[in-house]
């Protein structure tokens, strides 16, 4: 960690988005996570995103559980909103948020432990409901914070630092999540932005809920040889499946690609998701095919990344379109929306007989 | 691209705009950190050792090291560097005890200093403490050169000039000759030195061609002529219409002293635009907080006279044109012309040397401008006996340039008189020194101040202007002084990059406040400078590069606009990045000069 705060003294060129703010600007306080931290640079992807995305920070709101993952939505978009819930219960806690008011942006931000372990079925109901979300998991395979035991993601076989081996089976939250029935679900590593930041780019403009679980070391306690979720194992591990450029607006394809090589998927915000392929034979639309490539490259010791899954079918049908819920946020509804009369009551009574 | 190489010292040297500016080289940040810690005594000393003159230079040094400031490229204006000097000068101890003292042994060999400017104190300060006897040669009564003679007191206070020529003349072994104007080389030559100085200065004012200037002569001074005799009191007062011609620092003197001595109406003329003039800004804003107004694009055409009197000049009213080769032309404007009535004219036009006491047969070689033949290195004539610097070298330029002549001819002169090559100059003296303390502790604070430039506080205008002789800048105070030096970033303390230490996380790129660290693949510089986290375009600046990374990538820091803040050391996990001070002097005259 520093003590001192980022000075304010920023680059003479820094450019300014479409709402007047820099990158800068995005910024939150300054990070107490140890130096090295992988959680440090998913939180300045998810600047860079939003920066690049020109989104006002006050219709945001960042949700997180309890471990190191979830203390930084501190040290990220310092004028959003923000609530550090319960261990495991950031999921609750954001549908409510979601069901109140829907025109906020949603961004949960969770680690392997808080979502992997404890909070697993909330993870699982989540995605199931398809609720309207960036989902962020910084997985570095134990609990930082309580300083460094394996968790639920932690790969069978992989050595702790004082070198004891972990027994169980890992949790593949990539799996959980596509079998669970996420409509966006991404895997990537927080030493590799430019596949990172389009990522979450694209994830945010998703409607529904919007998987990443992100590799992202954990310098103190699992960054040794022996381990699965180190800087270097994951490097030399790294199977990217897709590259993928995030569009806002229409624009032409100027690169010539081969063709089959190019996916052009429009989200219902206009923006446009276009997918590089770089694995053969792999195509993030196909939920089997999907499955079979991810049970394989598992099992050949890789780690692939990239958009790895992406729901074929209606992009609208996230928790509100399935509840029909109200299109208005309820602190917006006044009192003749919430007390309708005696002859609404009568005619509900009515059809109840 | 090729991994920097860190070694040479002028890398890292770069790094620090204001020292690397400077043309003594002074340590900067190590004085001004120096200011903040309140220690002025060993800020002075600092000083005193690079520069000489820190009291004379805290109120009228040129500060080429100001427009280099790496503040003035991340905010908007540079750290006050010179003013803080002047902070040290006024409020330092008695440091005389730390001052060299000549040895009781003399080395045997003698040394004629001509001209007791700052270029001939400086070769005095740098060698009678080797033991030369060295002889100083000024046609004036007191030594200090323009120092004393042309810049005016209400810049420059006497006392401040007294102190610090006499730190020098002070040191022992050196005779003073003042008073004595030196008519023939030849006969200085005879007197068998082992060497002669000459820093006589550019003592010649030019002269106005135009008609009626003979008749109304007695009402036209030559500026840099008037302002020594106002220096020497002959002159105290002036008409109350004057004109000053010309635009560079000698006409701001010449009217903010006009003012002073009886002038209402004071008014500087300018051939051509206001932004092409050649005085410092700060000396036109204080020509103008003075109520002097400054007139451009006006070419004198004419002197008006009644009976040898003079009354008004004449001007035409030009304007800039510009060819297509980009040349400027100053072309008829189409405009009437411009009277203005006078009783004085003042001409500061420029500036020149003269060597009418240098014989033609003294063994030197003139070029085709009349001017000594002499090695921008060495300042070695073509009389290998016969040494050069300050204005007398190369034309009229500064103080600061006048000291690092000085510094770099008492080299020279010390190499001769050991029978050295002249030609092998020595290298600076380089120290990097770890700031690191603790795990988030420097000794260096590393915190960066917010605050905008301090202005110096002056003194009242209706005082000011009554007396010649009052200084107008009242200097920062201690408190002012502290927020001052706070403003500077430290661009000595070097960021050094330990590549087999890195594990690329990325944490310094993510904390870097300025986007100066990117890790990315080779390339061409060029190409590589536009996808850094922030496109290098200042080519001026240099790119650190270091290979040696696992991922075979590079480590690329744009040194521009880096803070020094340390965030990237404070961020990295492994220590890749250290903070190194890094002192660096320049070798003077002495044993380090010497290869034996
Ligand atoms: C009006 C004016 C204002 C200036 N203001 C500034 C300023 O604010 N800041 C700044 O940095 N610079 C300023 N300068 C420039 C600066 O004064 C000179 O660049 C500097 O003094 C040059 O130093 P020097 O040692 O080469 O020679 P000088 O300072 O010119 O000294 C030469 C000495 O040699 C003596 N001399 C000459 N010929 C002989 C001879 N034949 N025999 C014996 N003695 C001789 C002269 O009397 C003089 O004392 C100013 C110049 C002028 C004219
Ligand atoms: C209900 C409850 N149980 C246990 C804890 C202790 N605890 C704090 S953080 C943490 C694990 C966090 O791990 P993870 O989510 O992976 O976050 P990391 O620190 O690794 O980023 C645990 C078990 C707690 N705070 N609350
Ligand atoms: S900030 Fe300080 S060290 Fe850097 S150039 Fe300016 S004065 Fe020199
Ligand atoms: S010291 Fe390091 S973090 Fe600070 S500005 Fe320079 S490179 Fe960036
Ligand atoms: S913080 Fe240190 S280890 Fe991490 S990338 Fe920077 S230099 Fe390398
Ligand atoms: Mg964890």
């Amino acid at each position: 960690m520093t003590y001192l705060a980022k000075p304010k003294l920023h680059h003479p060129k820094l450019v300014a988005n479409a709402l007047g703010y820099t990158r800068r600007d995005y910024e939150g306080s300054v990070s107490t996570l140890c130096a090295g931290c992988g959680h440090d640079s998913i939180s300045a992807a998810i600047v860079q995103a939003i920066y690049d995305l020109a989104l006002p920070p006050h219709r945001i709101a960042k949700l997180s559980g309890i471990g190191c993952s979830s203390k930084t939505p501190d040290y990220f978009l310092g004028a959003s909103h923000g609530f550090n819930s319960v261990h495991g219960r950031m999921p609750s806690v954001l549908t409510g948020a979601n069901l109140a008011n829907r025109e906020l942006i949603y961004i949960g931000v969770s680690g392997d432990g808080d979502s992997a372990s404890i909070g697993i079925g909330q993870f699982a109901h989540v995605m199931r409901r398809n609720v309207n979300m960036l989902y962020m998991v910084e997985n570095n395979g134990v609990y930082g914070l309580t300083k460094g035991q394996f968790s639920a993601t932690a790969d069978k076989g992989s050595k702790s630092k004082k070198g004891a081996t972990n027994s169980d089976e890992a949790i593949d939250m990539v799996s959980l999540a596509i079998q669970m029935g996420a409509s966006f679900v991404a895997r990537s590593f927080s030493g590799d932005k430019e596949q990172l930041v389009p990522l979450v780019k694209a994830a945010i403009s998703h409607p529904g809920a919007a998987f990443i679980d992100c590799i992202s070391p954990c310098v103190a306690f699992n960054n040794h040889v022996g381990s699965t979720k180190s800087f270097d194992y994951v490097r030399a591990h790294n199977d990217a499946v897709n590259k993928l450029d995030f569009i806002t607006g229409r624009t032409e394809i100027t690169a010539n690609y081969a063709p089959g090589t190019v996916t052009e998927v429009q989200q219902h915000d206009g923006s446009w998701i276009r997918l590089r392929k770089t694995a053969e034979d792999y195509d993030p639309r196909d939920r089997r095919n999907v499955m079979s490539y991810l049970e394989e490259s598992r099992a050949a010791g890789e780690i692939s990344t990239g958009l790895l899954y992406l729901a074929a079918g209606d992009e609208a049908d996230d928790l509100h379109a399935r509840m029909n819920t109200l299109d208005r946020p309820l602190n917006q509804l006044d009192t003749a929306d919430l007390v309708p009369g005696s002859k609404v009551l009568d005619k509900l009574n009515a059809s109840l007989r | 691209m090729q991994p920097t190489n860190v070694g040479n010292p002028d890398y890292f040297h770069k790094v620090v705009d204001c020292q690397w500016a400077c043309p003594a080289h002074t340590p900067v940040p190590e004085y001004i950190r120096l200011i903040s810690a309140g220690r002025y005594s060993d800020a002075y000393v600092v000083n005193w050792w690079s520069n000489v003159f820190p009291g004379v230079l805290g109120r009228t040094c040129d500060r080429p090291c100001e427009p280099a400031c790496r503040r003035g490229r991340v905010e908007e204006e540079p750290v006050a560097i010179c003013r803080l000097k002047r902070v040290a000068a006024d409020y330092k101890d008695d440091i005389t005890h730390r001052l060299p003292t000549a040895p009781a042994q003399r080395n045997g060999k003698r040394i004629a200093l001509i001209g007791a400017g700052p270029a001939s104190l400086t070769v005095a300060r740098d060698l009678a403490p080797l033991g030369y006897e060295v002889v100083l040669y000024d046609q004036d009564k007191q030594g200090g050169g323009m120092i004393r003679t042309q810049i005016p007191k209400f810049r420059l206070p006497e006392a401040v000039i007294d102190e610090e020529v006499g730190y020098i003349t002070n040191i022992g072994n050196i005779e003073t000759r003042y008073g004595k104007r030196i008519d023939s080389l030849k006969s200085v030559l005879a007197e068998n030195y082992d060497a002669v100085f000459v820093g006589t200065g550019a003592p010649r004012g030019r002269d106005l061609d135009v008609p009626g200037r003979k008749e109304a002569a007695a009402h036209i001074h030559i500026g840099i002529d008037w302002l020594a005799s106002v220096s020497f009191g002959h002159t105290d007062k002036i008409g109350k219409r004057v004109i000053v011609l010309g635009g560079g620092n000698t006409a701001m003197d010449c009217c903010r002293s006009s003012k002073r001595l009886g002038g209402e109406e004071v008014t500087v003329v300018v051939r051509s635009g206001f932004e092409e003039m050649k005085a410092s800004p700060w000396e036109k804003e204080d020509a103008m907080h003075e109520g002097i107004p400054i007139l451009n694009y006006l070419v004198p055409k004419q002197v008006l006279h009644e009976n040898g009197k003079l009354t008004g000049m004449v001007f035409e009213k030009v304007k800039a044109e510009y060819d297509d080769k980009g040349r400027r032309n100053l072309v008829h404007a189409g405009e009437p012309d411009v009277t203005i009535p006078c009783d004085n004219v003042l001409v500061a036009i420029g500036q020149e040397n003269s060597f009418p006491w240098i014989e033609k047969d003294a063994g030197l070689e003139f070029d085709k401008w009349g001017m000594p033949v002499v090695d921008p290195a060495t300042f070695q004539s073509t009389n290998p006996r016969v040494f050069f610097g300050g204005d007398s070298a190369f034309g009229p330029k500064n103080i600061i340039w006048a000291v690092a002549h000085g510094h770099e001819a008492a080299v020279s002169i010390d190499k001769f008189c050991h029978g050295e090559n002249i030609a092998q100059r020595p290298a600076p003296q380089v120290v990097m020194k770890s700031q690191k303390m603790g795990i988030h502790e420097w000794s260096y604070d590393n915190e960066i101040s917010n605050d905008l430039r301090y202005k110096v506080p002056l003194k009242e205008k209706e005082i000011a202007l009554k007396n010649i002789k009052i200084e107008v800048e009242l200097g920062f105070d201690p408190k002012l002084g502290f927020a001052e030096a706070q403003r500077c970033l430290n661009c000595d303390v070097q960021t050094v990059f330990a590549a087999k230490l890195c594990i690329e996380c990325d944490a310094c790129v993510d904390i870097c406040p300025v986007d100066c660290i990117t890790f990315t693949p080779d390339g061409a510089e060029a190409e590589v400078r536009q996808r850094l986290s922030a496109p290098a375009i200042n080519p001026t600046q240099e790119l650190y590069v270091q290979d040696g990374l696992k991922t075979g990538r590079l480590m690329v820091k744009d040194e521009d606009v880096c803070l020094h803040c340390g965030l990237c050391a404070e961020r990295c996990p492994t220590g890749a990045w250290d903070m190194q001070k890094f002192l660096l002097e320049t070798t003077k005259a002495g044993a380090a000069c010497r290869s034996h």
